[in-house]
């Protein structure tokens, strides 16, 4: 009797040592395995989120679904792309009276763009990144009269890189990508970015 | 004043038209006679990623510290500190932002697409906990994820669920798992960043629904304790199922249980198993046939699972914003209805045709069908699977700590009697 107890009690323990010694096998299999999936697909420097400025299209959702307040996204200028305009689309209000620097002028609602005098007839416009809260205005200004020199990226100083961009998301034109480390702003002067093979 | 205007009025017309023809540099690049220079193009910050490698570490170091508090030295005061460096420097300091929890789905987008390579940190992001996991049960729950340690640290007076409805509460990260990682690999949604209700804490920064859900949570969890981790974080169903195979799990008692049951209700999060009552001979023959049944049946449910999600999967590609956007023209196409939303707005500026947007929906819906079926398959499977396990005797003799359920948090200790002295 004691035999057969003691033998079955042996029994059990081996069947239940297999279960677990099976189990762990199985779950260690894709632990392994995924890694080796992986090796050719991995970076190392890894993914910044960055905006495309030739498939952007100004639609505003930047300003408002970034999770930083104000947005991450702030607008930049391609000096060498400028025109150096007296009468600025991305400056000035459509329409307006008089070409001066007042505020009712202004197409920045923020007032961040700055107006100086360079020479006879140009003028140049610097952007105060403090103030830029990405709207994007003075951009489709200058992309509908201007030779498109304004131009959103997101800041990465601001950024969060979040795993999910919420504007990535909201964007309307997929504009927002990731792209690599390396090159982490897409500067509009130096014409589209080239796709990854 | 007209006249004031008027040369401009021409020129705004003029360049209206004239832009029609040159899409880029429509004004000339001034010539400048002063000695001006172009200013530097601004070049702002770039991010290092240093700083995301020394995440790694510190992950690598706290799991460590961690594992060795709560199985070696078993001290709780020990985590809770672990749990408050965890929760300021992943949460407060690194925003929350990459975790372990939403590494599943890059892990998964690296799998199932070609075009996406995933960071090293991410994939480390995902792998090091499941093996601390493998080793040493769920000590990332205990005090290294900042989601589970906001949680901890909030939880003041644990209330318990009834059991049916801590059974079914505790499939929901399962099916959340399973859709989560579907939606990933379909390049669809983030589903996991997007419903994370305490990074917006974290941030102190987030759309108020989130902030909301956040704080609803927190409030529910002083009485439910820690309720994310149990009913729903996906990344802790599958350190579930690692941490069932763990090599040093903690226990409850230093030494041998003496069976005071003072640690019977112990736990807020229902982990504590009892010992295993002897069945008598009817009983056993009786659990035998119901483990031969569920056995039977796993291939059943695994099949059910598939049928279901295949039939879902459709409904979900839904969700993926390219197959809402081909809804919403196809609408405006047949009724009249005009497509206004902003998506729809950028589809008609873009100059795509309707036939493509139209195929790209019909291969994104095909790709969904393809992919369910492994999703509700998986599904059906673990709930085969966890039906099995109940049959199982696990022979029992002490108060044990559920390797799945248990997150590590060391309450437990307190209670137990049982004192080693140091010196042995």
């Amino acid at each position: 009797m004691q035999d057969q107890m003691s033998r079955q009690k042996n029994k059990y323990s081996s069947r239940r040592d297999f279960v677990s010694k099976a189990g762990k096998i199985l779950v260690t299999a894709p632990l392994v395995a995924l890694p080796l999936a992986l090796s050719r697909k991995t970076t190392a420097s890894g993914y910044v989120w960055q905006i495309d400025p030739f498939k952007c299209t100004q639609c505003g959702q930047c300003k408002t679904n970034c999770v930083k307040t104000p947005s991450a996204v702030k607008c930049y200028h391609a000096f060498v792309m400028c025109g150096y305009c007296d009468l600025c689309g991305g400056y000035l209000r459509q329409g307006v009276r008089t070409i001066s620097t007042g505020a009712e002028n202004q197409l920045c609602p923020t007032g961040a763009i700055t107006r100086r005098f360079v020479e006879e007839p140009y003028f140049e416009y610097t952007i105060n990144e403090d103030l830029c809260d990405g709207c994007g205005k003075c951009v489709k200004g200058c992309i509908d009269f201007g030779n498109g020199s304004l131009y959103l990226q997101i800041n990465q100083e601001l950024c969060d890189n979040c795993n999910d961009c919420l504007i990535a998301r909201k964007c309307p034109s997929d504009a927002i990508s990731r792209v690599p480390a390396g090159r982490q702003y897409i500067h509009k002067a130096d014409g589209p970015p080239v796709p990854e093979s | 004043m007209l006249k004031k205007l008027l040369p401009y009025i021409f020129v705004f017309i003029f360049l209206n038209w004239y832009s029609g023809l040159h899409a880029q540099d429509r004004f000339p690049r001034p010539e400048f006679e002063s000695d001006y220079v172009y200013p530097e193009h601004q070049a702002p910050f770039q991010r290092s990623y240093l700083l995301d490698y020394l995440d790694v570490a510190v992950l690598i170091a706290a799991l460590s510290v961690t594992a060795w508090l709560a199985v070696k030295k078993r001290s709780r005061r020990g985590l809770v500190g672990m749990s408050v460096f965890s929760l300021l420097y992943f949460g407060f300091f690194r925003k929350g932002c990459i975790c372990p929890v939403g590494s599943v789905q890059n892990v998964s987008l690296a799998l199932f697409n070609s075009d996406y390579s995933i960071p090293l940190t991410a994939l480390l992001f995902f792998i090091v906990p499941l093996v601390f996991a493998l080793l040493y049960g769920r000590v990332f729950c205990a005090g290294v994820c900042p989601l589970g340690a906001i949680q901890e640290l909030t939880g003041f007076s644990p209330v318990k669920l009834p059991k049916a409805a801590e059974t079914v509460l505790a499939s929901v990260p399962f099916i959340y798992l399973a859709v989560a990682v579907l939606f990933a690999a379909m390049k669809s949604h983030f589903l996991i960043c997007r419903y994370d209700p305490f990074v917006g804490i974290f941030r102190l920064d987030a759309p108020h629904t989130i902030l909301i859900f956040g704080a609803l949570l927190l409030l529910a969890g002083i009485f439910v304790n820690r309720p994310y981790c149990r009913y729903l974080c996906p990344y802790g169903a599958i350190l579930n199922i690692f941490s069932r195979f763990s090599g040093k799990h903690l226990s409850i008692t230093p030494a041998e249980c003496i069976n005071c049951r003072l640690c019977e209700n112990a736990c807020p999060y229902d982990a504590i198993l009892k010992p295993d009552a002897v069945p008598t001979a009817e009983e056993r023959k009786k659990i035998r046939k119901m483990f031969l049944t569920w056995i039977i049946l796993i291939p059943v449910f695994t099949a059910a699972g598939a049928l279901v999600f295949h039939n879902l999967g459709p409904v979900m590609a839904g969700i993926t914003r390219e197959v809402r956007l081909a809804g919403e023209i196809r609408l405006e196409k047949e009724s009249g209805i005009e497509a206004v939303s902003k998506d729809a707005v950028a589809f008609k500026e873009a100059g795509k045709t309707e036939d493509e947007l139209f195929t790209e929906e019909l291969a994104i819906i095909h790709r969904f069908r393809k992919a369910s079926p492994w999703a509700g398959g998986f599904l059906g499977l673990s709930l085969g699977i966890s039906l099995v396990a109940l049959t199982i005797r696990t022979g029992r003799t002490g108060y044990e700590p559920h390797r799945g359920k248990c997150y590590s948090c060391g309450r437990c200790f307190k209670y137990c009697p049982v004192q080693v002295s140091k010196k042995d």
